[in-house]
């Protein structure tokens, strides 16, 4: 019974010191000094309206993207006991002193931390060496963009995290199939890959892309799967079912919880109300509630009524009338009927409101019981305050000429006849709620850029500045690696095609094994920098230069898996081995020389006019300097 | 052709039963694969189908229907020579003028609306054209599918769904473009396909014949509309993927292979590329005459034009002070004075004197010329204000700031003052009338003079908004150049050598296509078609008539023909990866059924797949307006996969009854009943096409009573 006791208790650990020394590494690198600047920077003058409202517990909708990253920056105040009371109206505003600013940027900083060790961990699941994964990693380390995005209470870091995240689950999971399918860590893996890309979707709709490569790289397995005939084809089925239900189902269900919770979370009525159905705003305590509470839910013949648009576009409105006429003739010469004018008014009124009449009944008390209007009934409509029937005839609508016009019949003792007879008719649908705000809408922007501009980073973003040291804050990447992940890039495709091409006549230049390796990192990685950018030149948005991130994250883990490629396999003498080594040494160092220049716009460290003229390597690059001696 | 005969000798006999059943021709000898006479008859009966019903009642109605007004006097245009501007490439449009110029149309007729009557003009040989060209799509239909499935019930299902569409059939009577089109586009794929089955004779006289003919109809659909664009795709892919096959036969030498490549190379390529360019060729020396076009382009071009206030013209080729001119954005309008508009037409108001920054040059100063980088102020010669501008929000565009005219006899301030810049110069060069492409940057506030695109209210006489940009970005709409140039003291030079070239004419065009097809933005509230609608037949399009009383003639699909076509799509999903499923497990199958599974349902069916994926899912990616009849070349490959899905199925099944006797009836029986429903549902709506006058269908007196299946049908 006690036979366990006869064998030591061993504890065997195996720690990847490269591993943990590129995590403190990163840690370091996105959270030093996080609570400066001490002022608001850039977009968080956006997210932070949300995560007040968050804290305020205020309904609202965000048209730009899904509720997660919202709710992961609120959960980050929430944390820090923020109240929420801080007037999010300028860029570079100082915060006051209720406003945690650290623990507001603490979680997309760790997020982009986190990024290095799973850089480094889909180099190794990749199957290529420890030395091409720790390049990867430092690569990730040393990018000025990501090191600025991080930093502050802003989304990017949160979404490269759960992508690359959904990859490298992948990935493990992909390797554990041929061994130990559904064991538990097969499974866990599965399930993470799952749950990452919802998160990823649920963060900002371009996870997306990649979860929708994931799918297909998933496919593709799969049918590779169902040509091997020793697999029977009952655990096919199983294989499949486990496959659809993890990436399909799960993360389906996953992104409609973050809605759930969302909406549990804001119960408030606030700024956004109008967009939804009334029946919704009727749930938001304080908003249409306060009104519509313990009022009758069926409307019966002389009941009193407001009539809203379903629509609210372009914005919410009831059906309005009051005592001026419309005017004898239109500027265009065009007549009106002169009649009572109906309107339609965004603003709650004692004009919006309405009787309903039976046509056939002169009194317009509500009668006892209460005749319930239906579908079909035909019903006239008073207005309350003027007492005049809703009304419309041949004439031609001040706007549209080919509509008729509305108005409240006056008895002007002509020959135009009343006509202010009104059939109910219930449409089934109910209003879809539309989101329509207006803040982002407009596609020109000092910062914007257009797709094209990003592979050369031919614009940058100035995100913060100092108001009376040089000191200043830019979205500007590492030159090197950018250039070298182009490189990279065309490297990869080139010799992809050379390949494929000496393959398709039967001259095999690299071992099976080493090809399919090659392979399967270009789906991953160009496969990810392909997707997470081709889009963009579709879209019609405004778009800024950190829109590329994703995909340059994806460009930079094929810089590493290049290099390793062409010293393994053209690379033939020792000779030509020893001096690419020497270059890769070289060119890291400038990777390591440009990180440097850079940083200090990265970390807004003060700079003199004459060192900020010196980082304008390029004449497009915007660049703030202070005009002197003006 | 005896390429593939051996392994159908069973089915062989099947078909020439259903042959002799639906067209009653004598059965060919039992023991031939082919039967060729049974197969010319049957061909001969479709295209004898096809050009009846669409020559049918041609002539009416006999007024302007729906874009005839367009096209129509686009033909005009060409007859006329006048230049004008369209969205499309010019090919369809000469054909139609040339049709109307053969047949006797004298280029008179004015096309200004639908329901304008023809009169006196003639118009059939125009309507005649389109419609040839649109008869012809039912036997090059009939020739792809039965090249693609060797059945001949799946080819003849195919041309009987298309003859009896009464889509097909309103599209192709009428001066419109599609059917022009869809002929070159239905050319281009029947060559394919045919140069495909000549694979293995390649360099032979009809391989090479086919393949020039896919080049010569790529041309055409290219030149017609840029949706032939799909179609150069679905080319491209083929011939891909034709090549990476002919590459990995390792018996072909890679010199044979690099022949092959240079084949494809010219006659998919550089044939098409010459033709196409030599369409815009004949384009600009047919049109020489200043017409309603002109204003799209640009001033070097429109010199080239007749009866242009450019043309022949000569004036001073360097600007020097003093000097007026129009600035004209680069391409498309004018400016004109006080609040600062651009106005798309040419008037006196659109005249500038430019002046230096620091002096008013008088008349006996000799002549200075600005240069690139020079600070010079605008004054405005009917007003004589200064151009100006400031820190002020632009009346529309509130990002930007306000410009307008300022001061009193050229006297202003330092607002005035702008810097001139030449695109892609040094500092210190000249500039030049015409050529230059210059840009005014304020010189205060470092913004850029632009026109913003958007149309100013009833205060603005409805001109086009000038502002001045903040933010430094390269568009044309800050560029502008010198168009009109007057200054006496200056040589003047005849603008001949401005002339552009052929190239830069032909660039320069499509830029402008290009920007005219992107500008066609659905208005707010329009309700307009969307993708998703076509397929199911949701909406047509109103071709003539209105009221009760007129002539109607509506666009619609059979919905029959169409809700078979949606239904058909679905289950050859299921059909082509069940098959795909099935030969990848290596499920046993007997090896005739293999070959004819995945040659006719993966292949053939799914090089007609592709094509309809291809012409009708970009469609959901574009922002233009869409109509209903963007759909039609989709419906076209649509079609064919019916053919070939429904026969494949049939025939399939059927083999699992016995006797075979059965098997045959109920294959043959198949098709034929699916023809017979074609068919009654043609004769049910022929109406559509063909004309209905008296009450809509609502009314149960009207012959389309009962007919309108779903409410947004509008007849």
């Amino acid at each position: 019974m006690l036979g366990f006791l006869k064998n030591p208790v061993v504890v065997t650990a195996e720690i990847n010191l490269s591993l943990v020394a590129l995590t403190v590494m990163g840690l370091m690198s996105r959270l030093w000094g996080l609570s400066y600047p001490r002022a608001v920077v850039f977009d968080e003058v956006y997210y932070g309206q949300f995560v007040s409202l968050y804290m305020k517990r205020i309904f609202f909708v965000d048209d730009s993207g899904p509720p997660l990253g919202h709710m992961l920056l609120a959960l980050g105040g929430y944390l820090g006991g923020f109240d929420g009371n801080f007037l999010w109206n300028r860029i570079g505003a100082e915060y006051s002193m209720n406003v945690p600013v650290c623990s507001l940027r603490f979680l997309p900083a760790l997020a982009g931390a986190l990024c290095i060790p799973l850089a480094y961990q889909i180099l190794v699941e990749l199957h290529f060496s420890h030395c091409a994964a720790l390049g990867a990693a430092l690569l990730i380390l040393l990018e000025n963009s990501l090191i600025t995005q991080s930093r502050f209470m802003l989304l990017e870091s949160i979404l490269i995290f759960f992508i690359l995240l959904a990859v490298l689950s992948y990935l493990k999971f992909y390797n554990l199939q041929r061994h130990s399918s559904f064991s538990g860590r097969w499974c866990f893996w599965l399930l993470l890959t799952g749950v990452a890309c919802s998160c990823a979707v649920g963060v900002k709709y371009m996870g997306l892309f990649t979860y929708m490569l994931l799918l297909a790289i998933a496919g593709l397995h799969f049918w590779h799967m169902l040509g091997d005939r020793t697999l029977s084809n009952v655990s096919l089925v199983c294989h499949f079912l486990a496959r659809g239900l993890a990436l399909l189902v799960i993360p389906v269900a996953m992104y409609l919880s973050f809605f759930y919770v969302h909406l549990a979370l804001l119960y408030r009525s606030g700024p956004h109300d109008q967009i939804m159905t009334s029946a919704f705003q009727a749930s938001l305590e304080g908003g249409l509630a306060r009104i519509t509470q313990g009022q009758p839910l069926e409307v019966a013949y002389g009941s009193q009524i407001t009539l809203r648009n379903v629509l609210g576009k372009p914005m919410q409105c009831w059906l309005h009338s009051h005592t001026n006429t419309y005017p004898i003739r239109y500027e265009n010469g065009r007549g009106s009927s002169h009649q009572q004018q109906v309107t339609c008014y965004p603003f709650k009124d004692v004009n919006n409101w309405w009787i309903v009449k039976d046509p056939g009944m002169q009194q317009l008390v509500v009668s006892n019981p209460p005749r319930p209007v239906r579908h079909g009934h035909i019903v006239q409509l008073v207005h309350g305050i003027t007492t005049r029937y809703l009304n419309t005839h041949d004439v031609a609508a001040p706007l549209s000429p080919h509509s008729q016009e509305v108005s409240c019949y006056i008895d002007y003792n002509i020959s135009m006849p009343a006509q202010n007879l009104w059939r109910v008719k219930k449409s089934e649908s109910a209003g879809r709620p539309v989101s329509i705000l207006p803040p982002r809408s407009d596609t020109e922007h000092k910062y914007s850029s257009s797709a094209l501009d990003w592979i050369t980073m031919d614009t940058n973003i100035a995100y913060w500045l100092h108001p009376t040291s040089g000191a200043q804050i830019h979205l500007l990447g590492n030159v090197c690696t950018w250039a070298s992940a182009n490189v990279a890039a065309v490297v990869y495709t080139c010799l992809s095609l050379w390949y494929l091409i000496r393959r398709r006549r039967k001259i095999y230049d690299i071992p099976e094994d080493a090809w399919q390796l090659w392979v399967s990192a270009g789906q991953i990685c160009v496969g990810g920098w392909v997707v997470n950018y081709l889009p963009f030149f579709l879209m019609e948005k405004t778009l800024f230069l950190y829109h590329y991130l994703p995909a340059l994250t994806f460009q930079i883990l094929l810089i590493p898996i290049v290099l390793q490629h062409l010293s393994d396999h053209l690379c033939r003498s020792l000779l030509s081995k020893s001096m690419f080594s020497a270059l890769v040494v070289a060119w890291f160092s400038s990777v390591c020389f440009a990180y440097r220049t850079f940083s200090p716009v990265t970390y807004g460290e003060p700079l003199s006019v004459a060192e900020l003229k010196d980082l304008r390597w390029k004449d497009s690059w915007n660049i703030l300097i202070r005009k002197q001696g003006r | 052709m005896p390429a593939a005969g051996g392994g159908r000798a069973g089915p062989g006999p099947l078909r020439q039963r259903g042959t002799r059943r639906l067209q009653g021709t004598p059965p060919a000898s039992p023991l031939s694969p082919r039967p060729p006479a049974g197969r010319r008859a049957a061909l001969g009966l479709v295209t004898l189908l096809s050009f009846a019903s669409r020559f049918h009642r041609l002539p009416e109605p006999p007024h302007v229907c729906w874009d005839e007004t367009h096209f129509g006097k686009m033909g005009s245009y060409y007859i006329n020579r006048t230049f004008f501007f369209d969205v499309h490439p010019p090919l369809g449009k000469m054909l139609i003028g040339l049709a109307g110029y053969l047949s006797g149309y004298d280029g008179t007729f004015p096309f200004q609306k639908p329901g304008d009557r023809y009169e006196q003009h003639n118009y059939m040989g125009m309507r005649g054209f389109c419609a040839f060209l649109g008869s012809c799509l039912v036997p090059f239909a009939y020739l792809t599918v039965l090249e693609l499935s060797k059945s001949l019930p799946a080819a003849l299902l195919t041309a009987f769904i298309l003859i009896f569409d009464t889509g097909c059939i309103t599209l192709s009577q009428y001066i419109l473009l599609d059917p022009i089109l869809m002929f070159f586009l239905m050319g281009a794929v029947l060559s394919m396909v045919k140069c495909n089955s000549c694979a293995d004779r390649p360099f032979s006289a009809s391989w090479w014949l086919w393949l020039s003919l896919t080049g010569v109809n790529l041309a055409g659909a290219m030149g017609v509309k840029f949706v032939g664009l799909f179609v150069v795709l679905l080319v491209g892919l083929n011939t891909i993927n034709d090549l990476w096959d002919l590459l990995g036969n390792l018996n072909l030498s890679l010199v044979t292979f690099g022949k092959h490549f240079l084949a494809r190379v010219l006659c998919l390529i550089l044939l098409p590329l010459t033709l196409y360019m030599a369409m815009f060729a004949v384009h600009f020396a047919v049109l020489n005459k200043s017409g309603p076009g002109d204003g799209f382009f640009s001033s070097a071009f429109q010199s080239q034009l007749i009866g242009n206030n450019l043309h022949n013209v000569s004036i001073p080729e360097q600007d020097g002070y003093p000097l007026s001119c129009h600035c004209d954005p680069y391409p498309g309008g004018l400016c004109r004075g006080e609040g600062i508009y651009t106005y798309l037409h040419k008037d006196l108001n659109n005249l500038w004197i430019i002046k230096k920054h620091d002096s008013d040059a008088d008349s006996s100063s000799p002549v200075e010329f600005v240069r690139h980088g020079d600070i010079i102020r605008l004054e405005h010669k009917e007003t004589s204000r200064n151009l100006h501008s400031h820190q002020h929000e632009a009346p529309l565009t509130r990002k930007h700031f306000q410009v307008t005219g300022y001061g009193i006899n050229g006297t202003g301030d330092s607002n005035d003052f702008w810097r001139i810049e030449v695109v892609g110069r040094r500092a210190g060069r000249l500039i030049k009338v015409l050529r230059s492409k210059i840009r005014l940057t304020h010189v205060a506030t470092g913004c850029i003079l632009g026109s913003s695109g958007k149309t100013l209210p009833k205060w603005g006489w409805e001109q086009v908004e000038v502002t001045c940009t903040p933010y430094v970005k390269e568009t044309p709409n800050s560029l502008w150049n010198f168009e009109d140039h007057i200054n006496p003291k200056l040589p003047n030079i005849s603008l001949d050598v401005l002339k552009p070239s052929f190239v830069e004419i032909l660039l320069e065009s499509h830029m402008v296509m290009i920007r005219g097809n992107s500008g066609l933005k659905p208005k707010d509230n329009e309700v307009t078609s969307k993708p998703w609608h076509w397929p199911i037949n949701y909406q047509g399009l109103r071709f003539s008539g209105v009221n009760e009383t007129d002539y109607r003639v509506y666009l619609l699909g059979n919905p029959v023909v169409w809700w078979l076509n949606l239904f058909t799509i679905g289950l050859y999903l299921l059909i082509a990866i069940s098959t795909a499923v099935a030969l990848k497990r290596g499920v046993q199958l007997t090896s005739e059924h293999k070959g004819e599974l995945s040659r006719v349902v993966l292949c053939g069916g799914g090089q007609v797949a592709l094509g309809w994926l291809l012409h009708y899912l970009p469609f959901f990616m574009m922002g233009r307006v869409l109509y209903f009849h963007h759909y039609f070349p989709a419906m076209l490959f649509s079609s064919m996969l019916t053919g070939i899905t429904w026969d494949t199925l049939l025939k399939f099944f059927s083999q699992f009854l016995s006797p075979s006797t059965t098997a045959r009836r109920v294959y043959e029986g198949g098709i034929v009943a699916l023809i017979l429903l074609i068919v009654y549902s043609f004769y049910l709506f022929h109406p559509l096409s063909y004309g209905m006058i008296g009450p809509m269908a609502s009314d149960p007196s009207s012959p389309m009573a009962g007919l309108r299946w779903m409410d947004s049908w509008e007849f």
